[in-house]
């Protein structure tokens, strides 16, 4: 909380929000609003959603701290030596951008990742962030996510959300990245789209994830382009129905520079797109050009090398390659995939299958250049993903609804009861003298669990339950008072 | 103990309820809910969480485990769990090794049954969840794991038979079986029960649970760094101890060193032709971790900063030489450490916020065997409430 006195903050009701934010320039029409906003502002029970604003030099985590669900938090342009951590639901974190001033999120080569955020709904725009040990910019377990337009440099994965479901990964630049410059792992229904990635090992990677689009990015200089892969040994076991449609990939021939740790660092160089183990994958209406070593690479878990895990099928199936514009790729062989092609006196291949994948196809008007499809099939024009537009959830991934009713029962069992059993003393008083006590007084209940006090000298404390807020408490009460029991 | 033998020999005869006759409970353990089924099924504020299964994360779903039991078959499985008449010559029970005074594991580097074993007794809170049992994952069930240490001759030692033998001589246990399973007791149904009690040891609302269902002052700043620490990329800690259970339940090769008597374990490797699992172990989970040092399968770490100076040390620094170790890409500092001295502090001041301890079981006051239990008696169960 040291820092809190660095920042400062503003109330502003959305629409307000609104207008400020659209467009540059309105930095000091802001400022006049701040005054005014923060003049009538009521701290407590302000409802509605509010904006807090980061002055340069702030802390950014302080205003994640006081926002509630539904803030946005304007990050002023300026560098920010921080690392943020957002772990409830709703939050907006946006930078401003004035020309070539940005937000900056600076790790210095100190700090370990720029920003981790769990909450749903979490809002990632417009930062510059860099000089990360860790990742850039990671989501664990946060649904409905959007990370936008920001520029990452040099982290480990430059952006990675994790154990997303319903995500949009839009308008950023990565680049430096150890591994993949956008990494969207054991995920579902995410849209990759309007990206660039270059410098990096890997530009955009698909592992263990499932309803997925990449298109329209922009992916050159990368080691390898493309990945889309399932890796053994994670606790999702499958990976499919991948769409890479409108993309650009191109020249991607730098040297691997992954640490001989990670699984990256068995990526061969000179590579568009380089497919390991997933299932039903469309590769649509991509301008492929200037990979040295191939195009499109093909392969399985057991040729790459990556150990066995039985509860995995190791092969790429379902690949339906269609309708790209191919241009100089495999004229320039290196390394031990050079190697190999060069060994079937074969360049210039556009597509190389590898493994022993089963149902791929081309489309044969294509006349594309290659090497390893005698399985495959003509794909049928049918198959194409032209107007495929989005992987994502209509309307949102959405949470159970408990009705109040279920909600309070359900944490009464889930919590209470691990203390307060029916008709016996456990860790705290019994139930039943609980109603005894609070008859009719279900208010009373409620405060009590809210902010308990010290009662009896021979129990333990018993911690406060703010945290399941008014409304559950509430139901809790009256479950215990009029329902339990009767 | 003989007039007691006497009366429940009545009893049993009898079909009567005496009043020493031990009443299995009819409801199910706190934080279950007993369903239409007659089965008890766990309630946790995760399950009503969003997320495809198998997901990780702060707020991540977790289901109930999908085998349940009755309130019965549980209570049953909590007498046989502290009592030595499942062992060969009456003095070592499950509880002899799994003591919830010690977060159900014993303190030992290794565990002690007839002799020293090669490695320790793993804590036995929130099993329910694996997939797989054993630090190798040699077992796939809970029933299929408690008949190994039950007729390992360097454990308990039992044959089916002795086990049925030694349950059908105690009266009392006739009558529990009967309650339980309107049947005569046998090995098997002494492994469901078993399986039924071992399921009902959950532990999901330490401090750091609170912190995750929105109680920022739950854990002190230190511990939110330690957590922040922990989900990063530079330890990455969570992406095989993930949240919400700290297990991914998978085999992993970190690279451990040899025990203190030089002792290299292949692990998984010792039951697989795969070379990529030779010193694969099941990832433990970190739940009351805090209870149940020392750490690794032999006891290699005697603290849990010493456990994260492992891991932030360079990729198979500690390692047995001369062997091909294919260590997990997630241990990945290459040149020495790269967390600083202040993360390793807060990741271990973090892990003793998983502490949770509140549901553990009564401990039996009387054992329908009639013999003594040779463990701790009084229970650990302040630990969840600091
Ligand atoms: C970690 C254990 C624990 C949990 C979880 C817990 N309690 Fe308690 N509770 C206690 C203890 C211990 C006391 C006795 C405190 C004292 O007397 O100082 C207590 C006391 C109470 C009392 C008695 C107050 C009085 O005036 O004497 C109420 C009411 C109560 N708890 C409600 C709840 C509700 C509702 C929940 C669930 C939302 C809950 N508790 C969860 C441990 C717990
Ligand atoms: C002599 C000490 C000892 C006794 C007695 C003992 N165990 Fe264990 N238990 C261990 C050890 C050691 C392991 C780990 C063995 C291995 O991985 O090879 C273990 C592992 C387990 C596991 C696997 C946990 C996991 O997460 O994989 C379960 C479950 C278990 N024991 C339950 C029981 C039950 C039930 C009994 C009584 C029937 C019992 N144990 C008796 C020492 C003991
Ligand atoms: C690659 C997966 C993986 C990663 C990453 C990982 N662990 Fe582990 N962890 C394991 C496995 C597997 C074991 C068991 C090793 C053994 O016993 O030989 C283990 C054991 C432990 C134990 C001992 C548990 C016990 O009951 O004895 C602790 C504590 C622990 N890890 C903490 C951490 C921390 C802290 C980090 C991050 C710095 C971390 N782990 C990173 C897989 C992992």
């Amino acid at each position: 909380m040291k820092n809190q006195n660095h920042l400062k903050y503003a109330f502003v009701m959305l629409p307000v929000l609104l207008a400020a934010c659209s467009g540059g320039g309105e930095t000091k029409q802001e400022a006049k609003q701040e005054e005014s906003a923060q003049a009538s502002a009521s701290p407590e029970g302000a409802a509605g959603p509010r904006e807090i604003v980061v002055e340069e030099g702030g802390s950014i985590q302080a205003a994640v701290n006081e926002a509630k669900s539904g803030d946005t938090i304007i990050v002023k342009p300026g560098v920010y030596k921080q690392s943020v951590y957002i772990d409830k639901p709703n939050i907006t974190l946006r930078g401003l951008r004035d020309g070539d001033r940005w937000a900056v999120l600076d790790g210095e080569t100190v700090k370990n990742d720029g920003i981790i955020a769990s909450g749903h709904s979490t809002v990632i725009d417009g930062f510059y962030v860099k000089g990360y040990k860790g990742n850039g910019i990671m989501t664990q377990g946060a649904n409905n996510f959007q990370i936008l337009n920001n520029h990452v440099e040099g982290a480990f994965y430059g952006i990675f959300p994790q154990y997303g479901r319903n995500g949009l990964v839009k308008g950023n630049t990565v680049t430096g990245s150890e591994d993949a410059g956008i990494y969207v792992g054991m995920s579902d229904n995410i849209d990759v789209l309007e990206n660039v990635a270059y410098g990096n090992v890997m530009g955009l990677e698909f592992e263990n994830t499932r309803n997925a689009l990449m298109a329209r990015n922009h992916i050159y200089g990368n080691a390898s382009g493309i990945a889309l892969t399932i890796v053994p040994g994670l606790p999702v076991k499958d990976a499919y129905s991948q769409v890479i449609k409108d993309n650009k990939i191109e020249k991607n021939n730098i040297e691997n520079f992954a640490p001989s740790s990670s699984i990256a660092a068995g990526v061969p160089s000179g590579v568009g797109i380089i497919v390991v183990g997933p299932d039903d994958i469309t590769i649509e209406n991509n301008e492929i050009a200037g990979n040295d070593n191939v195009g499109v690479l093909v392969t399985d878990l057991l040729t790459f090398g990556l150990s066995n895990d039985p509860k995995v099928d190791p092969y790429s199936d379902g690949i339906k390659i269609m309708k790209n514009t191919w241009r100089d790729n495999g004229d320039n062989l290196s390394g031990m995939l050079g190697g190999m092609i060069a060994a079937a006196s074969r360049s210039g291949v556009e597509i190389l299958s590898m493994g022993k994948d089963r149902d791929s196809c081309l489309l044969a008007e294509d006349g594309v250049d290659a090497l390893g499809v005698d399985q495959w099939t003509a794909c049928d024009p049918s198959m194409t993903k032209a107007t495929f537009d989005t992987a994502m959830i209509k309307d949102g991934a959405e949470e159970p609804v408990y009705s109040p009713e279920q909600k309070g029962r359900l944490t009464y069992l889930a919590v209470c009861t691990g203390c307060h059993a029916y008709d016996s003393v456990l860790h705290g008083p019994s139930v039943e003298s609980i109603k005894a006590l609070y008859a009719d007084n279900p208010e009373g209940l409620v405060q009590y669990a809210a902010n308990p006090v010290r009662k009896r000298e021979d129990f333990p404390e018993m911690p406060a339950q703010s945290y399941l807020g008014d409304d559950v408490l509430t139901q809790i009460a009256d479950y215990i008072l009029y329902d339990l029991g009767e | 103990m003989k007039r007691a033998l006497i009366s429940l020999c009545a009893m049993a005869l009898l079909g009567a309820a005496k009043a020493d006759r031990i009443e299995l409970n009819d409801r199910c353990p706190a934080s279950f809910r007993l369903l239409e089924d007659g089965t008890c099924e766990l309630v946790t504020l995760y399950s009503a969480y969003s997320s495809p299964a198998n997901h990780g994360g702060v707020r991540a779903h977790i289901s109930p485990p999908a085998k349940r039991y009755t309130p019965k078959e549980i209570d049953l499985g909590r007498y046989l769990f502290f009592d030595p008449v499942l062992s060969v010559n009456g003095t070592m029970s499950c509880a002899s090794c799994h003591d919830p005074a010690k977060g159900f594991s014993d303190g030992r580097k290794r565990a002690v049954g007839r002799g020293e074993l090669e490695r320790a007794a793993p804590t036995l809170w929130n099993v329910a969840f694996a997939d797989k049992y054993m630090w190798d994952g040699r077992a796939a069930t809970l029933e299929e794991q408690a008949a190994m240490p039950l007729y390992s001759p360097k454990e308990m030692g039992a044959t089916p038979e002795s086990v049925e033998r030694a349950l059908r001589a105690a009266p009392a246990y006739r009558d529990l079986f009967n309650q339980a399973f309107g049947q005569l007791p046998t090995a098997e149904l002494a492994s469901v029960a078993l399986a039924a009690f071992e399921s009902s040891l959950i532990s999901l609302n330490s401090r750091y649970d609170r912190y995750a269902h929105g109680d920022e002052s739950a854990l002190s700043e230190q511990e939110i760094r330690g957590f922040n620490a922990f989900r990063g990329f530079v330890a990455r800690c969570s992406q095989c101890h993930i949240p919400p259970l700290f297990t991914d339940f998978e085999l992993a090769v970190v690279g451990a060193p040899a025990d203190d008597q030089g002792h290299e374990d292949a692990g998984a490797g010792a039951l697989s032709d795969d070379p990529s699992l030779y010193g694969a172990f099941k990832t433990p989970t970190l739940r009351n971790i805090s209870r149940t040092a020392p750490y690794f399968q032999a006891g290699q770490f005697g603290t849990l900063k010493e456990v994260v100076e492992f891991y932030n040390d360079t990729r198979g620094h500690a390692a047995p030489q001369g062997k091909p170790l294919k260590i997990h890409w997630h241990v990945h500092m290459t040149e020495g450490p790269e967390l600083s001295e202040e993360d390793v502090s807060d990741i271990a001041a973090f892990l003793l916020a998983l502490e949770d301890e509140t549901l553990s079981p009564e401990i039996p006051s009387r054992l329908p065997s009639e013999l003594q239990q040779n463990v701790r008696q009084g229970m650990a169960t302040s630990g969840g409430l600091k």
